[in-house]
């Protein structure tokens, strides 16, 4: 069996009395969706993947790997956040295209491969606008871009459409399921919203207080949930004990 | 403050007619004192050479302050963590509130023919410097006022980068020039314009340290050349050509700067922890190091020097002299006379512009107002000075006026400080507690008692230990009309160097620096014990 896409081995965590302490897999080219309430820990373990934490334990494999000491731009990841993905003061094509190179010196090649990618998240037509006239979902489908032409084989997404309405919401999500189909992605998406997990997840883990209580596909971990943590994140106004 | 239904508009009025009125009254005298016809005569090869010298100086004093303070401004905010960072920020704070003519000594003290460097040098056998009157000296203070001011308000810059970004150099392999290149320079290139300018109008205005350091003739500013006029020359047809020249420029200058100024003056610096990719290499922590270092050295080296060669100078006999108590005491009187002045026209300016912005929805009507109370930076105080000179000669004895002229003048200077203080608590007080005092009937002086005056009690201190302390420790007015027999002690610290008795004015000067932080200290104290109780 091949290693998984990504692997979050025994990492431990601290920050100011707050621990986080988790271990997890997502199979090669899996869409795992990482839920739980704000506070949980979620955009913590994404930073601690992607190198922008380090841990106090444990290791971070991509494809068998480990990267544990590797900074953020050596690793095979990439990252998408809620704001501020991209520079205001350049182009959407220039902002792809530091996916290629960090100083922007292009070569043809490197611009029609950010062409491309603008294309393939049908911004062709914007490659010259600068990220004040876009929109936000559009801003967001050129951070995708770039993420693209950086050919790293996981992303991972924290809430970069949180902001966005429910039906724009949708469409990125078939946007990004569709790219990391056609890519072979391995992607981890942070989401408030079960609802979200259910339209696009394969695998659902849930975090709650630091910890992920529980992993497992989609469908089995949302519609019939046992976990008391998990009814209570579900849906407040029940109580777990009385039935 | 009165919810009223018309427009709190006579507190501003008045304060407009003190503040830009005295100027435009000043303006109007000098106009009317300018002969028409004569500028042939008065844009002469002298009047020239004053201009070109003024504009050659302040271009390069801005120029060398900015080549310096970016990246030093750089440096600071890639080590928002180490030991003493807090202290080296409240450093660079000191110059500007320092007395200017304490400066220039400082800057002696260290740079001169018998400072420190060169007794240093001189010990390892090295040839010392030459003199440093003239440009070479002008430039150095001002970089020594300019570079601490202009890493101060560069360093918000960095502090608005969000996290992401750093996050998104670190996943996009960017090192330090890249850095530099696509995150820190468009920030720098919005407000670099701004502060380039203010740096321009204050080294243009630059009065002390020109007279003090120009060393002559060859060297003055139009402010300098303004005092000449007046002073040394009795020529008042002159000084006002030069006086009016000095706010046609200084009143472009301005303009363009309120239009294109971004930054703002808030207090920075406070180091919000950020994780650059680009500051854990060994040459940048190095290069980091050095930087602060020069620039610790730049600022605090003539401040060391004032305080080193005051307590090592003759203590006992000057202090043992009575002028020098008196000069004190009337430093201090011009000091709270000024202080009054300023908190007063601030005050009345802040009422009505608080009103018109937060109840009448005329927030540009607002600015308009608060730039008017700003207009020191185009109506010089030397210019101000030059226009009441003028306005009162022939009709009192300007020179028995010296001390309440000079502490208008200092008073009118201020009252952006005391606006700029003061200003956010009244209008933070009108959004909160509007409806509620309506609802109580909470109005007038009653309101005034029970809800602003607590509130602004603390500010307002501020801005008056600010006021007074500034106005203590200045030569302009003083210069401008002080005799021998009104002299304060900025005055006896301009002659003392005048005539290079360095030791005695070693002791001045570390005096007048101790009179304007006792004053400081003890306005501020008691505005915070007021406010307490």
């Amino acid at each position: 069996m091949s290693p998984p896409g990504l692997e979050l081995d025994g990492i431990t965590f601290e920050q100011g009395g707050w621990t986080l302490a988790a271990d997890l897999a997502v199979r090669r080219g899996e869409l795992l969706a990482l839920i739980g309430a704000s506070g949980a820990g979620k955009s913590t373990l994404l930073s601690l993947a992607a190198g922008f934490e380090r841990p106090l334990s444990g290791r971070v494999l991509v494809n068998g790997r480990v990267v544990t000491d590797l900074p953020p731009a050596s690793r095979p990841i990439t990252t998408l956040f809620q704001e501020h993905n991209l520079f205001a003061h350049l182009s959407a094509l220039d902002n792809v295209a530091l996916g290629l190179d960090p100083g922007l010196r292009l070569t043809a090649t490197d611009r029609r491969t950010a062409h491309e990618a603008l294309s393939r998240v049908e911004l062709e037509t914007m490659a010259r606008r600068r990220p004040g006239e876009l929109s936000g979902g559009e801003r967001q489908r050129v951070a995708i871009a770039r993420a693209l032409v950086m050919k790293r084989p996981v992303l991972l997404l924290d809430e970069p459409f949180a902001a966005l309405g429910p039906a724009l919401r949708r469409a990125m999500h078939e946007l990004v399921s569709r790219l990391m189909r056609e890519s072979g992605l391995t992607v981890v998406i942070v989401t408030h919203d079960p609802a979200d997990a259910r339209r696009i997840a394969d695998t659902v883990a849930f975090m709650d207080g630091g910890r992920i209580l529980l992993t497992g596909p989609t469908d089995s971990v949302l519609d019939a949930p046992v976990l008391p943590e998990l009814v209570r994140y579900l849906d407040p106004d029940t109580d777990p004990g009385a039935s | 403050m009165m919810v009223g239904l018309r427009p709190l508009l006579w507190p501003g009025g008045l304060a407009l007619v003190a503040s830009p009125g005295l100027a435009v009254l000043a303006l109007v005298t000098l106009l009317d004192a300018a002969p028409p016809g004569e500028t042939e005569r008065l844009l002469d090869r002298y009047a020239l050479h004053v201009l070109a010298f003024t504009v050659l100086q302040a271009t390069l004093s801005t120029a060398l302050s900015l080549v310096f303070a970016v990246p030093l401004a750089r440096a600071l905010a890639r080590r928002p963590v180490f030991p003493g960072r807090g202290i080296v920020i409240r450093l660079f704070g000191i110059p500007l509130v320092l007395p200017a003519i304490v400066a220039v000594f400082g800057v002696v003290a260290v740079w001169g023919q018998n400072g420190a460097i060169n007794k240093a040098l001189g010990t390892i056998g090295m040839e010392g410097l030459g003199p440093i009157y003239g440009l070479e000296g002008i430039l150095i203070a001002h970089t020594f006022f300019n570079i601490p001011l202009a890493v101060r308000l560069l360093l918000p810059a960095w502090e608005s980068i969000p996290g992401e970004t750093w996050r998104l150099a670190a996943q996009l392999g960017m090192t330090s020039w890249p850095i530099f290149r696509l995150i820190e320079w468009p920030r720098l290139a919005e407000i670099l314009p701004g502060i380039a300018m203010l740096a321009f109008l204050l080294t243009f205005s630059s009065f002390t340290v020109v007279l003090a350091l120009g060393g002559g003739p060859g060297a003055a500013t139009l402010e300098v050349a303004i005092y000449q006029a007046l002073r040394l020359d009795f020529d008042i047809v002159r000084a006002v050509f030069l006086a009016l020249l000095q706010v046609v420029i200084c009143g472009a200058v301005a303009i363009v700067l309120f239009r294109f100024a971004r930054f703002s003056l808030s207090e920075a610096g406070a180091g919000r922890v950020t994780r650059r990719p680009d500051s854990h290499g060994l040459p940048g922590r190095i290069g980091d190091a050095l930087m602060i270092a020069a620039g610790i050295f730049w600022v605090g080296a003539p401040l060391a020097g004032v305080a080193i060669s005051g307590l090592g100078g003759p203590l006992t006999d000057v202090l043992a002299r009575q002028d020098v108590w008196l000069a004190a005491l009337r430093s201090v009187l011009v000091g709270l006379g000024a202080g009054v002045v300023a908190v007063t026209v601030g005050l009345l300016l802040g009422a009505t512009t608080c009103d018109l912005a937060m109840r009448r929805h005329r927030r540009s009507l607002a600015d308009v107002l608060e730039i008017a109370g700003s207009q020191t930076l185009i109506v010089s105080p030397v210019v101000l000075g030059a226009g009441l000179f003028v306005l009162l000669l022939g009709h009192v004895r300007v020179f028995d006026w010296a001390l309440p002229l000079a502490a208008l003048v200092n008073g009118l200077v201020s009252v952006p400080y005391v606006l700029r203080l003061v200003s956010p608590v009244l209008r933070r007080t009108a959004a909160h507690h509007d409806r509620l005092c309506a609802n109580l009937g909470l109005a007038g002086i009653r309101r005034i008692v029970w809800l602003e005056g607590p509130l602004a009690l603390r500010p307002l201190a501020t801005a008056l230990a600010l006021a007074t302390a500034l106005a203590a420790g200045d030569l302009t007015a003083i210069a401008l009309f002080g005799t021998e027999r009104e002299a304060t002690l900025a005055l006896l610290l301009y002659r003392a160097l005048g005539s290079y008795r360095m030791d005695e004015a070693a002791v001045i000067a570390l005096l007048l620096v101790l009179v304007c932080l006792a004053i400081f200290a003890a306005i501020e104290g008691l505005g915070r014990v007021a406010a307490r109780t």
